[in-house]
């Protein structure tokens, strides 16, 4: 495997952020079902090594592609723009002040144990999530517009975390 | 030009021959070994017609070993010597023991792994699992009749890397060659999914002897794609004797008991625990070595209540499972039970009710453990074309390291799907440092404390810089057994400090020489004999791999000087193959080895081609 190919090229896929989720998941099973360790269990050490590597990197791109977050931060990083740069922090104040707002929430959910709040926030959350996938679709593949794509994908990954945070605070109740 | 290779008297060279291949399923409380016979996974019985080896091993004083059966029935009378549910030990610290208060053994602590203290010595939990391994490759090499290949070995999908990588080592020590540790879990789904030609999503309920796990999977296409996986490698059906054991002590007034009685009595437990399968209610009686003589009845009501907190315990991991998977109960299509504490009626139950079904119990969940994995083992030592279906697994518990404060730095989140690799990079705290040390972590805690030490390394040589100027760059790589290795690397300066560890907990490959070498001496077996076979065996399965490579892409792949430089290298190889020394043969290995590197890397590519054809680079937009 040509190894400076990028994730795109190595799923056949052009570059753009509205992949066709079944088409990419569809390709994986086709390339690891070729390359996969277990398909090299029985040859010399070279191959296996090599299945090895090849497998870790299609699973690296899988990742990478299949996460509408890492996906898009990707395609940034492609057009030479670290959208995580610690130095660019830049919020707007609404999005600020709504965030608080639902940590308020979620602890006060927490505190009472009370797991039906839980998942209406959590509702809530994933609803704003795809709304803002598809926001950051536009600005990536329509207009385009990168430099508010970086700050829609810094939005959006406060959203992510939150979810995680949602997930955390179930065990945390059990 | 090749010369004509004329193999060795009895060993066969043709290219496809059948390769004799086991799956063998370690378990806490018994063990076995499957293969697959014209076409079907059959569990292969000792010389009575049993399937399943107790996996229980007594040491005597000469250095003799007893295993399963026999050792299992006389339990009682050698407490110390018998070794029962070793596996909970693989991997342990002393620490991680809760229960050793009811355990009659003499514990060892050792850095990274607990050691009993036998009346043959010191015994690592590797070597015990190591004596059972040997008993049941001795089985499959005997209804084979040839040496094996190669084996699958099943571990809980919940153990850590300390777990996975003490198995390996006893399966090493048994001279085992794996070629794969597969989740017992994921094995038991395969022999399910493929009887069944089952699409979806399915539940694996997996409570053994002594550890639970709970896989959730995806199969599309023959692809058997874990989505999550949680459990707990420290609970099982021993757990449920003790709770028996416990109220048995409580009932009877009993405190101290000797190491005889407790082995009597947790004896007995298990098999109240068995029959109230069948039963409403089971008597227990047993006299103890004081005289003492115990009669009580035990009805299926109370000894559901006394082990209710333990059913939902495994309740807890499921749920977590099904949220990493971001599924409902109600998407699963199937339940799959495995494992024979998955008999107590209770856990059918509750499993049941929790996903709103029937749970599928229409295979021996004794076996079918086994039975996937010899399947595996079928596929993997290229028996079958190998395109029949895949699997696709997961890390189990994230991966991290140590960062300033005590704290862990995940590195890979649980449940990534294996093979995979993952860089992280640091830099240093301080003017002038020129070492830095790293401490690999593994667990889903946020302190250091609470997770799971795999080891730790030291990197030298950094380039005395101003802090915060060098750039480490450690990488975590995790192979398609779920084992990592680390290593590390200065690369600013462009002086390389490059370090790989394997990980405390692991045995040293000295020490498993030491181990290997004193089982030789008890086995009185020749030393070199053994070498030079097993070199012959790994330079037959390089022959034999490097043939059917050729075969298939030789003539495309190669031009006439390369083809016959490797031709040379082969008929080298079998020349060697012909004699008695081992050095050669090691040296002609090695050179195919080195002499087929560029060959393997241009069928490498000429698969990822395969693998796109008919797909076009097309737009696939919004």
């Amino acid at each position: 495997m040509d190894f400076s190919r990028d994730y795109f090229e190595v799923f056949g896929l052009l570059p753009v952020f509205g992949i066709d989720a079944e088409t990419l998941n569809q390709r994986y099973r086709d390339l690891q079902a070729e390359g996969h360790p277990d398909r090299y269990a029985h040859a010399d050490a070279a191959e296996q090594r090599r299945a090895l590597q090849w497998s870790t990197r299609v699973n690296e791109a899988y990742q990478t592609l299949k996460s509408p977050f890492e996906r898009a931060r990707y395609l940034l990083e492609r057009q030479g723009i670290n959208a995580l740069d610690p130095n660019n922090t830049r919020m707007p104040m609404d999005f600020l002040m709504r965030q608080m707002a639902w940590r308020e929430s979620l602890a006060e959910a927490v505190a009472a144990g009370d797991i039906a709040a839980l998942a209406r926030l959590e509702a809530m959350t994933r609803a704003e999530a795809d709304k803002a996938i598809q926001g950051l679709g536009e600005l990536l593949d329509v207009r385009p517009d990168y430099p508010a794509a970086a700050e829609a994908l810094r939005q959006y990954r406060f959203l992510e975390k939150f979810l995680v945070d949602i997930d955390n605070a179930y065990s945390e109740i059990e | 030009m090749a010369l004509l290779q004329i193999s060795e008297p009895g060993l066969s060279t043709a290219p496809h021959e059948h390769r004799l291949a086991v799956g063998i399923d370690l378990g806490t409380t018994n063990s076995l070994v499957a293969t697959v016979r014209n076409g079907l996974s059959v569990v292969l019985n000792d010389e009575h017609g049993r399937p399943l080896l107790p996996s229980v091993v007594r040491y005597f004083k000469d250095g003799s070993v007893v295993v399963g059966c026999d050792a299992l029935a006389k339990l009682g009378d050698d407490p110390h010597n018998t070794i029962v549910s070793a596996k909970r030990f693989m991997g342990r610290g002393l620490k991680d023991l809760p229960d050793l208060a009811t355990l009659p053994y003499h514990f060892v602590d050792a850095p990274g792994m607990v050691q009993l203290k036998t009346i043959a010595g010191v015994k690592s939990p590797v070597e015990v699992s190591a004596d059972i391994l040997a008993v049941l490759k001795q089985r499959a090499v005997q209804s084979l009749g040839g040496e094996l290949t190669g084996a699958v070995i099943t571990v809980p999908a919940y153990f850590d890397d300390a777990q996975r990588q003490a198995t390996k080592d006893a399966a090493k020590l048994a001279g085992l060659h794996i070629l794969r540790l597969l989740n017992e879990p994921t094995a038991a789904a395969i022999a399910y999914g493929l009887d069944n030609a089952a699409e979806g999503i399915y539940a694996v309920y997996d409570l053994g002897g002594g550890t639970f796990d709970i896989s959730i999977l995806k199969l599309t296409q023959g692809v058997f794609e874990v989505l999550a996986t949680n459990g707990d490698s420290a609970l099982g059906g021993d757990d449920f004797d003790r709770r028996i054991f416990c109220w048995l002590l409580e009932q009877a007034g009993l405190s101290v008991l000797d190491d005889h009685d407790k082995a009597l009595l947790l004896t007995k437990a298990k098999e109240a625990k068995e029959m109230l399968t069948e039963h409403p209610e089971v008597r227990l009686t047993a006299v103890l070595s004081t005289g003492e003589f115990i009669d009580m009845t035990l009805s299926e009501a109370k000894f559901n209540e006394m082990t209710a907190s333990l059913v939902n315990k495994t309740l807890v991991p499921t749920r977590k499972a099904l949220r990493d998977a971001g599924l409902q109960a109600s998407d699963v299509k199937g339940v799959v039970m495995v494992g024979g504490s998955t008999r107590m009626p209770r856990i059918q139950a509750a499993v049941g009710e929790y996903f709103g079904q029937t749970p599928l119990t229409n295979l021996d969940p004794d076996k079918v453990v086994a039975l996937g994995a010899a399947m595996q083992a079928n596929v993997l030592a290229g028996n079958k074309g190998g395109d029949e279906w895949l699997l696709l697994d997961v890390v189990p518990l994230s991966l991290g390291l140590e960062t300033m404060g005590g704290l862990v730095e995940k590195v890979i989140p649980r449940n990534s799907t294996l093979p995979l690799a993952r860089a992280q990079e640091f830099t240093t705290y301080k003017d002038g440092q020129t070492a830095m040390s790293i401490h690999v972590l593994q667990g889903e805690r946020e302190l250091v404390s609470d997770c799971r030490s795999l080891g730790r390394f030291e990197l030298r040589g950094i380039p005395p810089m101003v802090a915060g100027a060098a750039r480490i760059r450690v990488v975590f790589q995790v192979d398609a057994d779920g084992l990592l290795s680390v290593s590390a690397r200065e690369q600013s300066s462009g002086v390389e400090a490059h370090i790989a560890v394997k990980p405390s907990y692991g045995l040293s490959d000295d020490e498993i020489g030491r181990m290997l070498k004193e089982s030789y001496e008890h086995a009185q077996q020749d030393v070199q004999a053994r070498q030079l076979a097993e070199l012959k065996v790994d330079a037959e399965r390089l022959l034999d791999a490097t043939r059917t490579a050729l075969e298939e892409n030789g003539s495309e792949l190669l031009d006439a000087a390369e083809r016959a430089a490797i031709d040379g290298l082969m008929a080298s190889l079998a020349t060697a193959l012909g004699g008695l020394d081992a050095r050669a043969i090691k040296r002609a290995t090695e050179a195919l080895n080195q002499g087929t590197t560029e060959f393997a890397g241009r069928r490498m590519d000429l698969s990822v081609k395969r693998a796109l054809t008919g797909h076009k680079l097309e737009d696939i937009g919004v």
